[in-house]
Parts: C-alpha cells; structure tokens; sequence
C-alpha cells in the first residue's frame, strides 16, 4: 500500500502538534490553571466555604492581615527552621554517603539502590510508622536510646521541644537518598585523569577534594538543595499523621497551616492569599531550579 | 604493604562501614515487617522479642472483617468473613494508579515528542508552566479544586481522582519523554520523510516503537508516585473512591489504633515500591531531575 494514500499523510506537521499538545494543556488549563484563577478572586474576597453567603470582595484585606499578624510569622519561623535543619542534616549525611560508595566494588549497584529505597515510599505511610516507633512508652527508638546511651524517654511527637525534631528526623529518613543520587551522579561526572594528575603531583586529599571534585560536584548540589528547598515547601503529609501540627501550633509549618484554615477553620479567602504567597515563593525557587536544569541539560 | 594492597584494604574496610550503615538505616523497614507478623502482644514486648513465629493475624485483619454469624453460603462454602474497607481502597489504589499512569505515559509521550523534536511558540514558557504545575504544593490548588469537584459531581469519584493524578503525572511525563526523545537519533524520521510518509506518521511508525523503554521508566516513576500519593486522595474523596495511604494514615478506619494492623497495611504499600525501584534501575536519577541528568 502506498503510504501517501490514507487519512494519516494528510495530517500536517501543525496539525500534529496541536493534536499533541491539546490534550496536555487541556488536562492543565482545567485542573491547575482554572482552580488557580479562581482561588486567586477568592484571595481578595471575604468567604467562607461552609457558610452559604457568597463571597464579598475585600480588597487586598487578606494579604495585609497576613502580614500584619504575628501568628502567620511564627508558622513562617518554624517552616524556616525545619527547611534548613533538614536540608543541612541531609546534605551532610548525604554527601559523606555518596563519598563512601563512590567507588568500585561488588554489589555497588544493589547497595545504592537500597541506600534509595526510603524516598521511593509514601511519606505519609512512612510518617504514620514513624509515630509508632517514636511513642515515648512502648516507641522502639526510646528504647534503643535508652538502652545504648541511657537517654531518658523522650516525648518525641507531643512535646514543644521534641516535636519540630521528631518532622526533621522523619524527612531526614526520607529523603537524604535524594542528595546520595545526585551526589553521586556528580561525583562520577569527574574525569579520572584529574585524579591521576594530581596523584602524580602528590596532591594531598583535601586538594584533590577542594579543586577536584568540588567543582565538579557544586552544580548538581546546588540543584539538590534548591530542589529539597523547593520540596519542603510541599511537606504536609508527614505533618498531618506524625504531630497534626501539635503540640499548641508548634509544627504547623505553612502548607499544613494552609490546610487549617481553609479545611478546619473555613476561612476560605484567607488561606487562599496565604496559599498565593507559598505559590509565589515556589515560582521564583522553581524559576531558579529549571534554569539550573536547563544549563545541566546542555552540559 | 605496597600501595595496591594498601587500596584494596581501605576499599573494603569502607564497603563494610556502607554495609553496616545501611542496616542502622534501613531498620524501620524490618520493624515495619516485625510488627506486622508478630502477635498483639509480642509486637509491644520491651525489650522487644527478636525471634518470633511469623504469623498472618494482621494481614487478615486488615482485608476481613469478622462477622458474628455466617453471611451465607457460596457453592456450599459457608461465608463467616466480610471484605474490609481496606481491601476495596487497595482497589481503588490499583485502578487509580494505572489508569491515570497509562494516560499520563501516553499523552507525556506524545507532548514530549513536540517539546523535543518540533519548533514551538514560546517553547521554554510553555515548559516552565508545565513543570511549575508539579512543584506545586497540593495544598495551593486544593481549595478551589475541591470547590470544582462538588459542584461538578466529581468529588469522590474513582474519575476525578484519575484525572487529578494524570495532570500530576503528565507533567512529569513531558519532561522525562522529552529526555527519551531527545536520545532517538533524528536520521529515523528523517529517512522515513523522504520515503513520504508525513511526519504523523513517521512519528507513530518509526519514532513511537524506539520510545518505548523511556515509557515504561515514565510509566513506573508514575505508578509508584500515584500509589503513594496522600493529599489529593485525602481531600477529593469520601467513602467510596478512598485509596489506601490515606486510610493508612487514618488507621485504616478502626476504632482505637491497631499497630499490627497498620503496620501489615504499610508493609503492603512499600513492598511493590522496592520490586518497581530495582525495576527503574539506573533511570532513578533522570527521573527525579526530571531528565536533565542522564546515567
């Protein structure tokens, strides 16, 4: 048969791309930009979703209350700190364990998988476990300290001081795999021969380390902490089955306050303007985040 | 010791230091495992048992609801036990997941083709949309969105969780199919235009096939994130259309919280994770940079 005789010759090359991204940006347009546009006129509005009065607008209210209010700072404090606490203790952990298994062994391919499990798994599934292993009484990991080191209980998931920590571990369990990947996609993009040359020189290791592999290495971890940053920023899972936010406000870090007001409190304008401004700060990060990626991409 | 062996040693002092690590590490895997085969009473034991009869109490729980009398008689077989909750939101995980994974793959397929291949408008905007719409916190969208999905009929329907996951998805799936595309060398098409074949065709004739490892990686990655996925299912469906991690996440409905029972259910959701991660292989890091690092 010849080719040039049916239906599909005749579709042009802009009809095909049409016809291949129509179906793309309609599933967007519908699910996220609509909702998008709509949660940004309720921003402006006074409403409430339960109440049956329709929503009145206010103005830019919404917006300065948020600014003005003392609470909405705290809960942008404790965000604060459980992003660069987590990020820091992954980065860490991280990169020491992609510097150990940066090397040639047997086994090397199913010990890095298995080093990536964790943050394959739902971290809500994960988390609920973790408030099981974390219980002060009967928890397994009170136990463990308590025999090893002789720690008293802890009241991880309940106590002011403990709460914050018992979300960092968590995320810190989940997902320090990220940073070993990415780190050791890094560290195998470094030529050998550089290695050879300075081992020629009698480089001691922190040079090789310092002018080797580091720069090698920095784009790709940029990218990882951005992207962990970028991350946290969506962390309510774990929240809403480890501590609910609790003790008093004391983990409710933004996506999960967001969740609060307009899902427990009813005030549907407000946690959309607050949910705006998180949609604004995710925008700038993942602006920086692809055009990082991008650069990576052409390399 | 020459420096060879010197090497040798060190490599494998490290491997055992890895080795040891990744067992402190990867405990809370093998407590979950514990607690879901060991008896109410030994999975609260302190000091905790570390030998024990492994037992299937939990895993029948979760599925089975036991009832007082017989529920009646199938070909002869008298029924004592009824289906849990649990067991039909494992159903609706399934379903959903693979549906929503089958559209994503295949759309992202074809988008990432155009981004990858074709001169388009405003390419790079257009792309910054598309990912922007996967970074974004579900929280952001979801109060609108649940607004939507009650006023259209589509709030705890098995459909208008499975659109949501594909949008997810497909964004996702654009950018990796991209990459994939991006690896097919040109000359394919090229030759099959100059036979005549519109590039329609060329496309589904000749690139489409050559796509197909990237789709199943695409395909996995998505599987495993809609299994996984809490806050949509928590906040777009009831009853009836319910997946399992959010029923995990509420101990699965019972009154009181059964560990052993949560922990059999957890156990359940992460062991298809870890076959399908040892599946996606060396694509794991192009799939989590969205394909901009390739092994």
């Amino acid at each position: 048969m010849d080719v040039r005789s049916t239906w599909a010759n005749r579709v042009s090359d802009r009809g095909m791309l049409y016809l291949f991204l129509l179906p793309t940006f309609g599933f967007l347009l519908f699910l996220v930009i609509f909702p998008l546009i709509w949660s940004l006129y309720l921003s402006f509005c006074d409403y409430s979703a339960n109440a049956a009065r329709p929503p009145v607008f206010i103005g830019i209210e919404n917006y300065s209350s948020i600014f003005r209010e003392k609470e909405v700072w705290d809960r942008f404090v404790t965000t604060g700190k459980f992003v660069l606490l987590a990020v820091a203790i992954e980065f860490f952990l991280g990169f020491g364990i992609a510097m150990l298994l940066n090397r040639e062994f047997y086994g090397k391919g199913f010990l890095t998988t298995l080093f990536i499990l964790p943050m394959m798994f739902s971290p809500a599934v994960i988390g609920k476990f973790f408030r099981f292993m974390m219980d002060t009484n009967w928890g397994i990991i009170n136990y463990i300290l308590g025999r090893l080191f002789g720690i008293p209980k802890i009241a991880w998931t309940t106590s002011y001081e403990y709460a914050l920590y018992s979300l960092v571990i968590t995320d810190v369990w989940i997902w320090t795999p990220f940073i070993i990947l990415l780190s050791l996609a890094g560290l195998s993009s470094v030529p050998s021969y550089l290695y050879e040359a300075a081992d020629v020189d009698r480089a001691s290791g922190w040079f090789k380390f310092r002018y080797i592999t580091l720069p090698y290495v920095a784009p790709i971890l940029i990218l990882a902490v951005l992207f962990r940053t970028m991350d946290a920023f969506r962390f309510f899972d774990v929240v809403y089955v480890l501590t609910e936010g609790g003790p008093g406000y004391a983990t409710q870090i933004i996506p999960f306050y967001i969740y609060k007001l307009a899902f427990s409190f009813w005030r549907t304008g407000r946690s959309c303007a607050l949910a705006y401004v998180l949609l604004i700060i995710i925008i700038a990060l993942s602006n920086i985040y692809i055009t990082y990626l991008n650069r990576l991409r052409r390399a | 010791m020459n420096e060879f062996q010197r090497r040798a040693l060190k490599n494998r002092v490290i491997v055992v230091i890895l080795v040891v690590l990744l067992c402190v590490y990867l405990f809370p895997l093998y407590w979950m495992f514990s607690t879901a085969t060991k008896s109410k009473v030994d999975a609260f034991s302190l000091p905790p048992k570390w030998v024990w009869r492994p037992q299937g109490d939990n895993f029948r729980g979760i599925f089975y609801v036991g009832a007082g009398g017989a529920l009646g008689t199938v070909r002869g077989i008298e029924l004592k036990l009824k289906p849990s909750a649990f067991l039909r939101q494992l159903g609706n995980s399934i379903v959903v997941s693979f549906v929503s994974t089958l559209l994503a793959t295949f759309l992202g397929a074809l988008s990432g083709y155009v981004f990858s291949r074709m001169r388009v408008r405003g390419k790079d905007d257009l792309l910054f949309v598309i990912l922007s719409s996967r970074m974004l916190p579900p929280v952001v969208i979801a109060i609108p969105l649940v607004m939507m999905y009650r006023s259209l009929g589509l709030f705890d329907t098995r459909f208008g969780l499975i659109i949501m996951y594909t949008v997810f998805n497909l964004a996702f799936a654009v950018w990796m199919m991209r990459s994939f595309v991006d690896d097919i060398p040109r000359e394919y098409e090229e030759a099959a235009l100059v036979d005549g074949y519109s590039r329609f065709q060329a496309f589904f004739k000749f690139v489409f096939p050559e796509m197909r490892v990237g789709m199943v990686a695409t395909a996995i990655f998505s599987l495993i994130m809609t299994w996984n996925e809490f806050t949509f299912s928590l906040l777009l469906t009831g009853e009836r259309a319910r997946t399992a991690v959010p029923s995990i996440a509420h101990s699965l409905g019972t009154a009181g919280v059964n560990w052993g029972h949560i922990a059999a259910g957890s156990f359940l959701m992460v062991l298809p994770v870890v076959v399908f991660t040892f599946l996606l292989g060396g694509n794991l890091i192009r799939g989590f940079t969205f394909g901009a690092i390739k092994e």
